[in-house]
């Protein structure tokens, strides 16, 4: 592949005493792909996303983004990245457009907030406060949140975890248009048909080791190839194809 | 895409959270009840039960002769209280505030001129205390009135009476209980405030959040206390404004006063504040805030001089007040709004109160927590 490397991580860890949640994982992130971290919970992605996010000193290794060193400067990677963490993270009496502002305050730039609202379809909420939004709402929310300093990645902890299908594929729609932009994405998910649709390439990550690394389309396909078969036929539409065909796509939020 | 070429701006983010802070607070009931529906509450109820029932509070001048039948009569008559405990200064000064309605000095005069009376009675008034003074008149006259009668001679006889009033100003309950419920507001926003914000930022993850733009960390502290200072100082001006003008809390001094209390609530809402720390530090979770809060605003509330005067207490008790921040703050709005001193005046108590700032900060700094 001969796109530009964004995010080069090497030989990655994180040790809490004897016990290493991320033991020496390598990988790169592309520019301007959707690059997924899967594996079960306790695998260590959150602790990775968090090292590479500024928010948890890593144990050793070595961090890049955008060429710059995260030991060298955190404070600059903190301006070219948007971070969403996994729960909430927003002050719950504050209205849309007083958190925005502080954000906007936090990152020191200029925002158009009604504009970011109206891209993840909250303009109607804009004087609503935090605690009143449902799920999906505050997951679109949050992820406004982390476009406010343009970044060039965004990193997402589960951000689908909780929604109902309808939520899950317009969000999956804002993920794609913010990828359309030029912003490059990673996120954790342990939603594998998600990960199919959503990621360029994913890592899959067990005990804190990365195992492996390639495009959902090649990992299907090799395991295909060693004879790899279902119990049951896959038919050409899922239970939750019959979902949204039956309670529609619109925002129920 | 980054088009932010211009230098991080720390004042800017600094502000932009004491506001969204700020925000938070007032719309968070707690916050408002505790600092500022509560004191008012209690201001209400004292202020109104504060001056009734009759009760005549009298001096007895030093070196006066408590043998005469007048000193007697008086201090059997059941609505006045004679002192006699106090030094003349002290007198003198309960006498200006209406704290003693009235001093009282016999002489006994030795080999009378012809047509003089062997005793000198002097009574000083105070226009602290007219009302009280007028009942007192009263009652002396009816004692008086009643000797004569008994001994068949003429009062002049008996007695010189000389009469005085001196100039005065009523202490008022209200100048009492005010200084020590503005004091308590700022104690209990300063301790529950700070300890709750700092924890539910942990625990809602928002300081994480924080963490994940270049904000410094001075300036989430310094964001968060501007707002808690604005609040509390916000509530501490409409506790004065209130208790002023519709209890007649006296500000000697008018607006200097007002500010000089300002600066007084500042000093103790940043001291208080300390203590917030600490307990956000310690506490493990949201729940354990309020037991640790009140360990420490508690013996503050009933022991420093909030309700009752130090000086009721007994003396080993005196001894615990003496050692609590809120006490010097108490006793330096006191001062301040009453006998309309200046801070310099008041700069024993405000030393004892940087004192426990230094203190508390140093203990902060080492039990405080980020996550």
């Amino acid at each position: 592949m001969g796109k530009p490397v964004i995010i080069e991580v090497k030989d990655l860890t994180k040790s809490y005493g004897d016990f290493l949640a991320v033991d020496h994982i390598s990988f790169q992130v592309f520019e301007s792909e959707i690059f997924g971290l899967l594996g079960p919970n306790g695998a260590g992605k959150t602790t990775t996303l968090e090292m590479i996010e500024t928010l948890r000193p890593k144990t050793s290794g070595q961090i890049r983004i955008d060429g710059i060193s995260i030991d060298e400067n955190p404070n600059a990677i903190k301006n070219l990245i948007g971070v969403q963490l996994q729960a909430a993270g927003y002050s719950p009496n504050l209205k849309l457009l007083e958190i925005m502002d502080l954000f906007s305050g936090l990152y020191g730039v200029k925002i158009n907030a009604r504009e970011l609202l109206e891209k993840v379809a909250l303009q109607d909420k804009a004087k609503s406060r935090f605690k009143e939004l449902s799920g999906g709402q505050k997951q679109r929310f949050s992820i406004a949140t982390t476009l406010i300093n343009q970044p060039k990645v965004i990193f997402l902890d589960e951000p689908t975890t909780g929604l109902d299908p309808q939520a899950r594929r317009n969000l999956w729609d804002l993920l794609f248009d913010i990828r359309k932009s030029g912003t490059t994405l990673v996120i954790t998910t342990h939603y594998m048909d998600e990960a199919e649709i959503l990621c360029d390439r994913v890592g899959f990550i067990n005990q804190g080791k990365l195992i492996k690394i390639d495009t959902p389309d090649h990992f299907i396909q090799s395991l295909i190839d060693q004879g790899f078969q279902r119990e049951k036929p896959v038919r050409a539409a899922s239970l939750e194809d019959v979902f949204i065909h039956l309670t529609g796509t619109e925002w129920k939020e | 895409m980054n088009q932010n070429n211009s230098p991080y701006n720390h004042t800017r983010a600094t502000l932009a959270l004491a506001k969204a802070s700020f925000i938070s607070i007032i719309r968070s009931p707690s916050a408002v009840v505790f600092s500022l529906l509560f004191p008012l509450i209690f201001i209400l109820v004292f202020g109104f039960i504060g001056n009734s029932g009759i009760r005549i509070d009298v001096g007895i001048g030093k070196g006066s002769d408590t043998t005469n039948i007048i000193y007697k009569a008086l201090a059997g008559t059941s609505i006045i209280k004679i002192h006699q405990e106090e030094s003349s200064q002290e007198m003198e000064k309960e006498l200006t505030r209406g704290k003693l309605d009235a001093i009282i000095l016999f002489q006994k005069v030795v080999n009378p001129p012809q047509g003089k009376a062997p005793l000198q009675v002097s009574v000083r008034y105070t226009q602290a205390s007219l009302t009280q003074g007028s009942v007192l008149r009263s009652v002396l006259t009816s004692i008086l009135f009643k000797i004569s009668k008994m001994h068949g001679d003429p009062l002049e006889n008996i007695v010189q009476l000389t009469e005085s009033t001196i100039q005065g100003r009523v202490y008022k309950s209200i100048d009492f209980i005010l200084p020590g419920q503005l004091g308590f507001s700022l104690l209990s926003t300063g301790v529950f405030g700070t300890a709750f914000i700092f924890l539910s930022l942990r625990s809602t993850l928002v300081i994480k959040r924080f963490f994940a733009t270049p904000v410094r960390r001075s300036s989430i502290l310094l964001g968060e206390g501007i707002s808690r200072i604005a609040f509390a100082l916000i509530g501490a001006f409409i506790i004065l404004m209130i208790g002023h003008f519709l209890f007649g809390f006296t500000l000697v001094k008018g607006w200097i006063t007002v500010v000089n209390m300002m600066i007084l609530s500042f000093i103790g809402i940043v001291v208080f504040m300390g203590f917030g720390f600490v307990v956000s530090g310690i506490a493990k979770n949201e729940s354990s805030v309020p037991p640790l809060a009140n360990i420490i605003t508690l013996p503050q509330f009933l022991l420093a001089g909030t309700f009752f005067s130090i000086s009721a207490f007994p003396k080993w008790l005196q001894y615990i007040s003496n050692v609590l921040p809120l006490t010097y703050l108490n006793d330096a709005m006191r001062k301040v709004a009453f006998e309309g001193a200046s801070l310099i005046d008041v700069s024993h108590s405000l030393g004892i109160l940087a004192l426990w700032g230094i203190g508390i900060y140093i203990l902060a700094v080492k039990v405080f927590k980020w996550e």
